[in-house]
């Protein structure tokens, strides 16, 4: 990989670093503290349930909010301070850039994910007292919601390349919704026709599918995961996220920066 | 003290005092806002207009709307409501967003079941719960067997309870008492010994401390109905021979040879009433009882002993 990549990937995480985003560890803590202590008063048998469902929700919200909000500033922040043109005035091609932001703001969620799991681990210990090896699954539930970051944050980048930061924001969280019903998406086009089918089919298809990443349910009900699945998804994840890329770079690289 | 010193005083001073107004005036608020209009609201009644809104995040739901069926259940058992409005609906709504959450099952069948005031005396909606849960759930035995109790205990369809029971038998790593359960069902349905046997199954096999106290509740109601049921037929015995029925259960007890003088699981004696009714000491004791208290008795909500 270019250093100029490195270099960029690592300014942008020590960016969001100073931004204080990794504060939000503190409200995520809090949150799974509390849960952890007050549930089983509140509720019935379903202590370690909602320390997994709890968790794993909200380690994803969290991520994807960061994702979106930073996300959408990447390009635009950089243009309107004007530290773009220093960038680009340097042997740095445009789409070292895109890359070097992306892997940036990934690197902040994948690090910011690490430490949400310690903390879900370490609740999940706190009310069962020990871990079973179905526990393992949470592992695959985080993975899988990285990958989501992945596809956020290639989105993001997408719209933060070509328009305002707010429209970013309010494309990357409808698509993200979109994302999240792809499933009823695909189901409402096998029930239309002719014309109608193949639009309703390719949309289906376009957007992200966000619900056969989310495994939460079942990571928390300790349904096994096969490695088909695992496998399939990192490869989708991987494959979309570089045509979100690739997307953000003709973008960007059309793009009159004058 | 400095100008940025004084202000800072006063914003302290006002975020404090404030913060305090809101608190004394929000609890002035509860009180005279009627709470029957929270608790019997709910905004969405769709399960899957629910599901859909949770954006995939339906186990974290689910988890919310259980918790809130607990409150709902607790705050009207409480209060010795005899409606329940919204407990089938908040169950149906949380087992549709996790079909797999089986304490909502057990639990739930358990809230619906039963009578007011001690449920919400909907043993359909109990049945059509766990029809559901079993329907998503085939493996899970502990739902065949609370679906047994319910057409054991609340409508008294033994071959109805028989049938659930044989099936649950059959999955795979089933307790052996199911078996026994179909068997007993078939020979002895209505006798107090398989509604002890049903009982003392939910004992040992919960480890639930509610279910296991619920359990411990009904044994002991079991006993009371059970002597109570013995000790009429006592007083029949007595009046049919005599002409009249006995005037104290000192009188019964010699008469009928009974092995020493009646008493309740608490140890306090049975009382014999001149018209030859058989009542408990105390009826608050044993919230679960179907004979042995006065004429018009209105049992209070349960309270639960812990010891055995």
């Amino acid at each position: 990989m270019s250093p100029r990549i490195v270099y960029i990937a690592f300014n942008t995480f020590r960016e969001a670093v100073r931004d204080r985003v990794l504060y939000n560890l503190i409200a995520f803590a809090l949150l799974l503290s509390g849960a952890a202590i007050f549930v089983g008063q509140i509720s019935i048998d379903i202590e370690r349930l909602v320390v997994v469902n709890l968790g794993l929700t909200a380690v994803s919200l969290f991520g994807i909010v960061i994702a979106i909000f930073i996300g959408i500033g990447l390009v635009s922040k950089e243009i309107d301070k004007r530290t773009l043109y220093t960038v680009l005035s340097r042997p740095v091609r445009r789409w070292e850039f895109i890359v070097g932001k992306f892997l940036g703001l990934a690197g902040t969620l994948v690090v910011n994910t690490f430490f949400m799991a310690i903390g879900v681990f370490g609740a999940l210990l706190y009310v069962a007292h020990k871990f079973s090896k179905p526990d393992a699954l949470i592992l695959v539930a985080l993975y899988f919601i990285v990958l989501e970051f992945l596809i956020i944050c290639s989105l993001a980048l997408l719209f933060s390349s070509f328009s305002s930061p707010l429209l970013s924001a309010v494309f990357a969280f409808s698509l993200f919704v979109i994302g999240s019903f792809a499933d009823d998406l695909r189901g409402f086009a096998t029930l239309t026709h002719g014309i109608t089918r193949w639009v309703a089919t390719a949309a289906a298809y376009l957007v992200p599918n966000f619900s056969a990443l989310n495994v939460i349910s079942a990571a928390a009900h300790q349904q096994p995961m096969g490695s088909h699945l695992i496998l399939q998804n990192t490869l989708y994840a991987l494959f979309y996220t570089v045509m979100a890329l690739s997307g953000a770079v003709l973008i960007f690289e059309r793009r009159n920066l004058k | 003290m400095t100008a940025p010193q004084r202000t800072t005083a006063i914003a302290a001073a006002c975020l404090a005092v404030s913060m305090s107004a809101c608190v004394l005036l929000l609890r002035n608020i509860d009180r005279i806002r009627p709470r029957a209009t929270i608790e019997d609201a709910l905004y969405i009644s769709s399960p899957k207009m629910v599901k859909r809104a949770s954006l995939g995040f339906d186990g974290l739901m689910a988890c919310i709307y259980w918790t809130r069926t607990v409150q709902y259940f607790g705050h009207r058992h409480f209060d010795n409501a005899r409606t329940y409005n919204e407990l089938a609906p908040l169950l149906e709504i949380t087992t549709t967003l996790d079909p797999h959450l089986v304490p909502a099952y057990e639990f739930g069948a358990s809230f619906l079941a039963p009578k007011p005031p001690g449920g919400a005396g909907e043993p359909e909606r109990a049945i059509r719960l766990m029809k559901y849960g079993i329907e998503h759930n085939p493996d899970n035995w502990h739902l065949y067997y609370d679906l047994g109790f319910v057409y054991y205990m609340e409508l008294k369809d033994y071959p109805s309870a028989a049938a659930v029971f044989e099936s649950g038998s059959k999955v795979p790593d089933a307790h052996p008492f199911m078996k026994i359960m179909a068997a007993q069902m078939a020979a002895h349905a209505g006798d107090f010994s398989t509604a002890r046997m049903l009982w003392s199954a939910t004992y040992e096999s919960s480890k639930e401390s509610i279910i296991r106290q619920n359990a411990l509740e009904h044994l002991r109601a079991l006993k009371v109905d059970e002597d109570v049921t013995n000790l009429e037929a006592a007083v029949a015995d007595f009046a049919a021979r005599e002409g009249n029925p006995p005037v104290s259960m000192s009188e019964l007890v010699m008469a009928e040879h009974l092995p020493g003088f009646p008493v309740d699981p608490d140890g306090n004696p049975y009382q014999l009433t001149l018209d030859g009714q058989i009542q408990v000491w105390n009826p608050d004791d044993f919230p679960f009882i179907t004979k042995g208290t006065p004429p018009g008795y209105n049992p209070p909500p349960p309270k639960f002993h812990t010891q055995n």
